[in-house]
């Protein structure tokens, strides 16, 4: 049987088990789309093209499984190379087909031509140029296996025009042949056996998991170990929900806005088991001073990240998953009584950092954001899949909401996306349609995608938005206040627009608090909408992030208040 | 730590886009190319790329790793500190007036090296050996004047276990 192009990419998406797109139609894709309208396959038609790569991100977190993007040649394309980035910084298996101008055509500056191979060679794990439809279904097959493989990330398949239109005898791929691409899995058994002895010899130790840990799915192997061996444990912001939240072994986030206790406890450290983490910045502050006396084994599936940012004793090259599984397998040969035992000063010691610095902040008349969150948390019973806009929004909710589960916290965590929250939330509304979903946003960044709440109210997606509305671009106010001289400027934008009738305008619902009584009432009533809600939170304008690393001090220089 | 100078044999996929790959990882991530050389190896599909760089040890460590790490790199073999033979080659355009051109042909003589172009004004000298070799004939035929030079970056591969 002869199929075109286009059939083939629908036909190799179905094997691939591909049920939702997020997309935008374009002139390069018109026949692609022509072949998709033919099939069951769910499409999502975002407002801007950001949207459908963040949508599609929010929905491979949520769902566990890959994200599919499809837009058009030139600016369609463009428009997604921001999300791409940050899928590309956090890991997160997403494929993105775009249309290119037809292959006689490229190079010639065509109407929407853009070489978006180029554009995304260094924010892609891997990408393709189609220039035959006879390679097209090994290089879907190929796509979706480097998407999900491996340590994660974006894949991105330009499909020209006339390889989409050309019609072939159409044979299935039945096996990836790569051989170049062979990632470790099962970790080095003899180093596994050195990391059991450090665990024993091990008196201020402490876990640190990343998202690595949750993109492996290693919670439950996680948990486990922290809980045998009594390892207090912290988590960088992608981290969090790889170990429960309400656990009495959890320290908080580490990092510059992370918790005293966690900043502390982690300088202190004598051992440190690092689980599926990169050791960016913002985690380990001044990179000298960074737990000076602590012997780091660290556990990941990409040895890139191994000896980047710092030197580390025990390297585990090897899914986080596994390791985890095996070293679990190892303690339970042995007895740690004995560690065990030996650490209760340690514990003793997190306990008094924990009473001595929690989060602290005083409602009084004018809204607190963080009371905000800490109602949604009350309200939702920390059962609801929040994702977070960028800025002082993210730092309070990666603070105050409690993540017990892998999944539930999403995140543009290491491109730092403004933009990013509303259309993951409606990427993970889509992959979970029967959880609560909640976009913890501020006023500036929700207006960088706002147009996707059309896309929301037209597909029936009842996501949740939640406004802390401090008319500022709070965080970078907050830097200014502290260390540019009180100089605010341009983070100002007291012109924010009536968000409740915007809501309206998009058939959407509006609701606005203004007074702390209104708070609970605003959010219960939001929450028990079916419909999509914009909530509105008329914030304390000058509340700051506390604690804070200031950026270049060491992890435990922390400013409290 | 001191920058070293490293010798990396790189096999790649023989396909367009594999060397901007390469280049773009050194670029993006800042790091130096020294010299690159690339070319199809015996099997057609594969393509070895040859490169000097320059950095400490865990930066280049750190290089390795990223380049094996890009989908189209096949193997990543360091040659700094191993056995291997490595060669460059060079052509010098070198002004050759008659008065000069006795000692010219001298010069290609005693390196071993050969004439390949000539001209009623220049000779085109075609030299290959070590970096030493090559910068000592450049500055014994400096003094009498060269025209272009074209190097092509150091080729390498590991000596063979006797």
């Amino acid at each position: 049987m002869k199929l075109t192009g286009a059939q083939i990419l629908i036909e190799m998406l179905k094997q691939e088990g591909v049920d939702t797109i997020f997309g935008f139609p374009g002139g390069k894709v018109i026949d692609i789309y022509h072949e998709l309208a033919k099939t069951d396959i769910k499409h999502i038609l975002v407002r801007h093209e950001q949207g459908a790569i963040h949508a599609a991100d929010g929905f491979a977190r949520a769902g566990n499984r890959v994200g599919v993007c499809l837009v058009t040649s030139g600016p369609g394309a463009t428009n997604t190379v921001t999300g791409i980035a940050s899928a590309y910084m956090d890991s997160i298996p997403v494929v993105i087909i775009t249309g290119q101008v037809p292959s006689y055509l490229i190079g010639n500056d065509a109407f929407q031509e853009v070489d978006i191979v180029g554009i995304t060679r260094s924010c892609t794990k891997h990408n393709y140029l189609v220039k035959e439809t006879e390679e097209l279904a090994r290089i879907v097959k190929e796509a979706f296996h480097l998407a999900r493989s491996g340590r994660p990330g974006p894949v991105l398949i330009d499909i020209p025009q006339d390889v989409q239109q050309k019609a072939i005898t159409f044979k299935h791929p039945d096996k990836i042949n790569m051989r170049s691409y062979n990632p470790t899995y099962t970790p080095n058994m003899t180093q596994l056996k050195r990391v059991v002895q450090l665990f024993r010899k091990a008196k201020r130790p402490i876990i640190f998991s990343g998202g690595g840990a949750v993109l492996s799915k290693a919670s439950q192997e996680l948990t486990l170990l922290a809980q045998k061996l009594h390892i207090p444990v912290t988590s960088s912001l992608m981290g969090l929900g790889s170990f429960p939240g309400t656990d009495s072994l959890w320290l908080g986030m580490l990092g510059m806005h992370g918790t005293y206790r966690a900043n502390m406890a982690i300088n202190e450290s004598d051992f440190i088991l690092a689980v599926g983490v990169r050791f960016d910045d913002r985690v380990t502050g001044k990179i000298d001073e960074f737990a000076p006396n602590a012997d780091i084994v660290h556990i990941d599936i990409d040895p890139t990240s191994i000896h980047k940012n710092i030197p580390v004793h025990t390297p585990v090259v090897g899914d986080c998953k596994i390791t985890l599984g095996l070293l679990n397998t190892l303690v339970d040969k042995e007895d740690f009584t004995g560690s065990i035992k030996g650490r209760k000063k340690w514990l003793t010691q997190i306990e008094f950092w924990k009473r001595t610095s929690p989060f602290i902040y005083n409602q009084k008349n004018i809204i607190k954001p963080q009371y905000v969150i800490d109602t949604l948390y009350e309200l939702t019973k920390g059962d609801a899949v929040i994702t977070t806009e960028v800025g002082q929004n993210q730092m309070w909710t990666a603070q105050h909401y409690h993540f017990d589960h892998p999944g539930q916290f999403i995140t543009s965590g290491g491109l730092g996306c403004m933009g990013f929250g509303l259309p993951a939330a409606i990427g993970a509304q889509v992959a979970c349609p029967d959880k609560l979903v909640v976009d913890i946003a501020g006023d500036g960044s929700i207006q960088m995608n706002i147009q996707e709440i059309a896309t929301a109210v037209q597909f029936n997606l009842p996501v949740k938005v939640v406004i802390l509305n401090n008319q500022y671009l709070g965080m970078v106010r907050q830097w200014q206040e502290l260390f540019y001289d009180k100089c605010y400027a341009c983070t100002s934008m007291d012109n924010t627009p009536d968000f409740v009738k915007l809501a309206e305008a998009y058939g959407a619902t509006g609701l606005k608090a203004t007074r702390p009584e209104e708070v609970e009432p605003v959010l219960k009533k939001g929450l028990s909408s079916d419909k999509t809600v914009i909530m509105e939170f008329m914030v304390e304008r000058e509340e700051s992030v506390y604690p804070m690393v200031p950026a270049g001090k060491a992890i435990n220089e922390m400013l409290l208040a | 730590m001191e920058d070293k100078k490293y010798i990396l044999s790189i096999l790649v996929d023989n396909e367009p886009g594999v060397l901007a790959r390469v280049a773009g990882l050194f670029s993006g991530r800042g790091y130096n190319i020294e010299s690159l050389c690339v070319a199809e190896t015996t099997d057609p599909l594969v393509s070895r790329i040859t490169m000097v760089t320059k950095g400490d040890t865990s930066i280049v460590e750190q290089i390795k790793k990223q380049l094996f790490k890009l989908i189209n790199v096949i193997k990543v073999y360091d040659l700094t500190g191993t056995e291997h033979v490595q060669r460059e080659l060079i052509l010098i355009k070198v002004n050759a007036k008659p008065e000069f051109r006795a000692e010219i042909l001298r010069i290609v003589d005693i390196f071993r090296s050969k004439v390949v172009d000539v001209g009623p004004e220049h000779f085109t000298i075609e030299v290959t050996g070590s970096e030493e070799k090559l910068s000592a004939i450049l500055s014994l035929l400096k003094p009498i004047g060269i025209k272009e030079v074209a190097r092509t970056g150091k080729i390498a591969l590991s000596r063979e276990a006797k």
